[in-house]
C-alpha cells in the first residue's frame, strides 16, 4: 500500500497519556467523543489540523506507557493514514498494528511539519516528496505485516481462523 | 553448539511447544489473561466482533474494576456494567470495586513460576516477580487470548540486571529499580526482557521483588523476571498455593544481550522528575521541592511492607501543613492486614487520608487529580505529563520511605534525613 499525506510533527516520548488524556478516561466507550481530543496535550490544534490520510511523525518511542489501546484507535479515527517514529513503545506498537495503523519506523530527524510523504508500507520506504529525500524504513515482521494487510487483528483472526505467521 | 536459556526462552519454549530462541516468533498458550476497567470495554466488544463466542478458560480469565473503583461518573458505572455483564454472561472471574489492583490480586492468587500471562493493563509484568512471563497488551490482543488461549509473541532478547551487595539503610527496591531506569533509559529495555539475578535480589522479599518487576515496562521492558526460589515458595505457602511452585531459572549458559552490574551498598534514595521515569536524581537534590500531595499506594508499592515503612516514618508525628497524603492500599487483603496492624490508625493519626484498595491516584481519573502547578510525590510507577489528570501539574516518584518522609517535611526529603 503506498499512502499520501502532510506530516504532523512531534517530539520524542510522546506517552499514551499525551495521546489521550487519563482526564478522559470516561469516554472510552464514546470513541468519536474521545478522538475529538487525541493529541491535544502534545498539540491542542492537532485534531484541527489534520486532513485525511495525513501522517503523525514523531521522534523515539512513541506511545510509551499505558496498554490503552484508544490510543491507536483514536489516531485512527482522526484520520491519520500511519505513524511514523523512530522508535515506538512496544505495546502501542502492537495496538496500531492490530487496529490496521502503519507503524513506520524510520529516521523522522529527516521530515518537517508540513512536509509531503508519501509512504510504501510493503517496500519499507518513505519518501519526502517536499525534500526529495528518500528515507528506509524497518521492515515490520512478516507476521505483523500479515495483521496490518488484513485490516487488523479481528479481521486477520477471523480470515485465518487463528494467526498466520508466515 | 548448543547455548542455554534465559528465563524468558525457558517459559516460551514450554509454552509454545518449540525451541524458542530469542528473535523468534512464536504461538504461547496463556494461563492467565487478564484486564481492567479501562480497558475492558473494548475487549468485550473486540471479543463480540471476533464472534467465536468461547472463552477459552473462563476460570483464569479475571476482569479487574480498579482504575475508577468505585465509579466516579456515571460513564464509568456503566462502563462498569459491561464487564460486570460479560463476566455474568461467559463465566469469567469478576474482582470487584472492593478487592483492589488487578497486578497485586494476580501475585496474590493467580501467578505460577513458568506461566504465560497476557493482561490489557501495562503493569501485567508485575507477576514477572514469580517467574511467570507475564506482559501488557493491547484489548484486541487480550480479546484474541480471551477467546482462543493463546497469542503471538517474540521471544525477546534478554538484558541481566545483576544486583550484588547490601541495600544501604533508607534505600528500596523503588530507588534500585529507578536507578537502573536512570542508566538504560525509558526506552533502554524496549522489545527486550529484564532478567534480575545476584545476592541482593535472591535475598529480596517478594514484596521488594515484585516493585521491581512492576517498574520494568518503564525500561520499555515487555518483562521483567525473577527466577523462582524458596521466596517465591513462601509466598504462594502464605497465599494458600504452595502446590504452583515449581522451579525454573535460567540455564547457566544463557545468552544475554547484555549485563548491567549494580553494586547495591552505592545506592541512595532517588526520585524520578517530571515528566518522565527515566529523569532521575538523588532525592537529597531536589530538597527544594516543595509538595502539594504524597501519595503512597499502586501495583508498584501499594503492599503491606510499604504501608508499614510509610506508618513508621509518620509515627506520632503529624504530616506538614497544606500537604495531602493520601493511601491506597493495593488489595483488599493488603488493606486488611495493615488495619489489622496498626498501620491505617497510624497514618490517619499523623494525617493522612485512608483510601480504597485500587489504583487510587495513579491513572488522573479520581481520588487526588492536581490542579494546576501542583506537586505530587507519589509511589507510582509513572510521572508522565498529565497522568494525575492535569497536563499542568508535576509528579515525582520515590520509594514510600522517601514520600513518608517528605510528607512530614512539605518538600522532598531523604529519608536518612529525619533519623539526623
Amino acid at each position: 500500500m503506498i499512502l499520501k499525506g502532510k506530516a504532523h510533527k512531534f517530539g520524542d516520548d510522546i506517552s499514551t497519556d499525551l495521546i489521550t488524556p487519563g482526564r478522559y478516561f470516561h469516554l472510552r466507550t464514546n470513541l468519536p467523543e474521545l478522538a475529538k481530543h487525541t493529541l491535544e496535550d502534545a498539540d491542542p490544534d492537532f485534531v484541527k489540523n489534520m486532513r485525511p490520510g495525513d501522517f503523525v511523525v514523531a521522534g523515539g518511542n512513541f506511545g510509551l506507557g499505558s496498554s490503552r489501546e484508544h490510543a491507536a484507535i483514536v489516531i485512527k479515527l482522526s484520520g491519520a493514514g500511519a505513524v511514523l517514529a523512530k522508535s515506538f513503545a512496544r505495546i502501542f506498537f502492537r495496538n496500531a498494528i492490530n487496529q490496521g495503523v502503519p507503524a513506520i519506523i524510520c529516521d523522522t530527524d529527516l521530515i518537517a511539519a508540513g512536509d509531503e510523504l508519501e509512504v510504501d508500507v510493503e517496500k519499507g520506504e518513505v519518501k519526502n516528496v517536499t525534500t526529495g529525500v528518500v528515507i528506509p524504513a524497518k521492515p515490520l515482521p512478516r507476521a505483523m505485516l500479515n495483521i496490518l494487510q488484513d485490516g487488523g487483528l479481528v479481521e486477520h483472526f477471523q480470515k485465518n481462523k487463528g494467526f498466520r505467521l508466515d | 553448539m548448543a547455548t542455554g536459556k534465559t528465563l524468558a526462552e525457558k517459559i516460551l519454549s514450554a509454552a509454545s511447544g518449540t525451541d524458542a530462541v530469542a528473535g523468534d516468533i512464536v504461538i504461547a498458550a496463556v494461563d492467565v489473561v487478564l484486564a481492567q476497567d479501562g480497558t475492558g470495554p473494548l475487549v468485550v466488544s473486540q471479543w463480540e466482533k471476533l464472534g467465536v463466542g468461547t472463552v477459552a478458560r473462563p476460570e483464569r480469565t479475571i476482569f479487574f474494576l480498579d482504575h475508577a473503583a468505585p465509579s466516579p461518573r456515571r460513564e464509568l458505572s456503566n462502563a462498569h456494567m459491561i464487564i460486570r455483564d460479560f463476566a455474568a454472561k461467559t463465566g469469567a472471574q469478576l474482582s470487584d470495586v472492593a478487592q483492589g489492583i488487578s497486578h497485586q490480586r494476580v501475585a496474590e492468587d493467580y501467578t505460577e513460576p513458568g506461566f504465560v500471562i497476557v493482561g490489557a493493563d501495562s503493569h501485567t509484568c508485575t507477576s514477572g516477580a514469580l517467574a511467570a512471563f507475564a506482559t501488557g497488551m493491547g484489548s484486541t490482543d487480550i480479546a484474541v487470548a480471551v477467546t482462543a488461549g493463546k497469542i503471538w509473541l517474540r521471544v525477546p532478547e534478554t538484558i541481566k540486571i545483576e544486583v550484588n551487595g547490601a541495600m544501604p539503610d533508607g534505600v528500596f527496591a523503588k530507588d534500585l529499580m529507578l536507578t537502573v531506569i536512570g542508566r538504560i533509559g525509558a526506552d533502554g529495555a524496549t522489545y527486550k526482557a529484564l532478567e534480575f539475578t545476584g545476592e541482593t535480589i535472591e535475598q529480596m522479599p517478594m514484596t521488594d521483588r515484585l516493585t521491581l518487576s512492576s517498574l520494568a515496562v518503564e525500561a520499555g521492558a515487555k518483562a521483567g523476571l525473577i527466577a523462582a526460589d524458596a521466596e517465591t515458595k513462601r509466598w504462594l505457602t502464605e497465599h494458600d498455593r504452595a502446590a504452583g511452585y515449581r522451579d525454573i531459572a535460567a540455564d547457566p549458559d544463557a545468552a544475554y544481550e547484555s549485563v548491567v552490574t549494580i553494586n547495591a551498598a552505592d545506592l541512595v534514595p532517588v526520585v524520578a522528575a517530571p515528566h518522565t521515569v527515566d529523569n532521575v536524581k538523588t532525592a537529597a537534590a531536589l530538597a527544594d521541592v516543595k509538595i502539594d500531595q504524597a501519595f503512597v499506594g499502586t501495583c508498584t508499592n501499594g503492599r503491606l511492607e510499604d504501608i508499614r515503612i510509610a506508618a513508621a516514618t509518620v509515627a506520632g508525628k503529624t504530616v506538614a501543613p497544606g500537604v495531602r497524603f493520601l493511601v491506597a492500599p493495593a488489595s483488599r487483603g493488603v488493606y486488611i492486614a495493615a488495619a489489622k496492624a496498626g498501620y491505617l490508625a497510624t497514618l490517619a493519626e499523623a494525617g493522612a487520608m485512608i483510601m480504597n484498595p485500587g489504583c487510587g491516584a495513579c491513572v488522573g481519573v479520581h481520588e487526588g487529580i492536581l490542579g494546576d502547578n501542583e506537586v505530587c510525590l507519589s509511589t507510582q510507577n509513572r510521572n508522565f505529563k498529565g497522568r494525575l489528570g492535569n497536563p499542568d501539574a508535576f509528579i515525582y516518584l520515590a520509594s514510600p520511605a522517601t514520600v513518608a518522609a517528605s510528607a512530614l517535611t512539605g518538600h522532598i526529603t531523604d529519608p536518612r534525613d529525619l533519623r539526623k
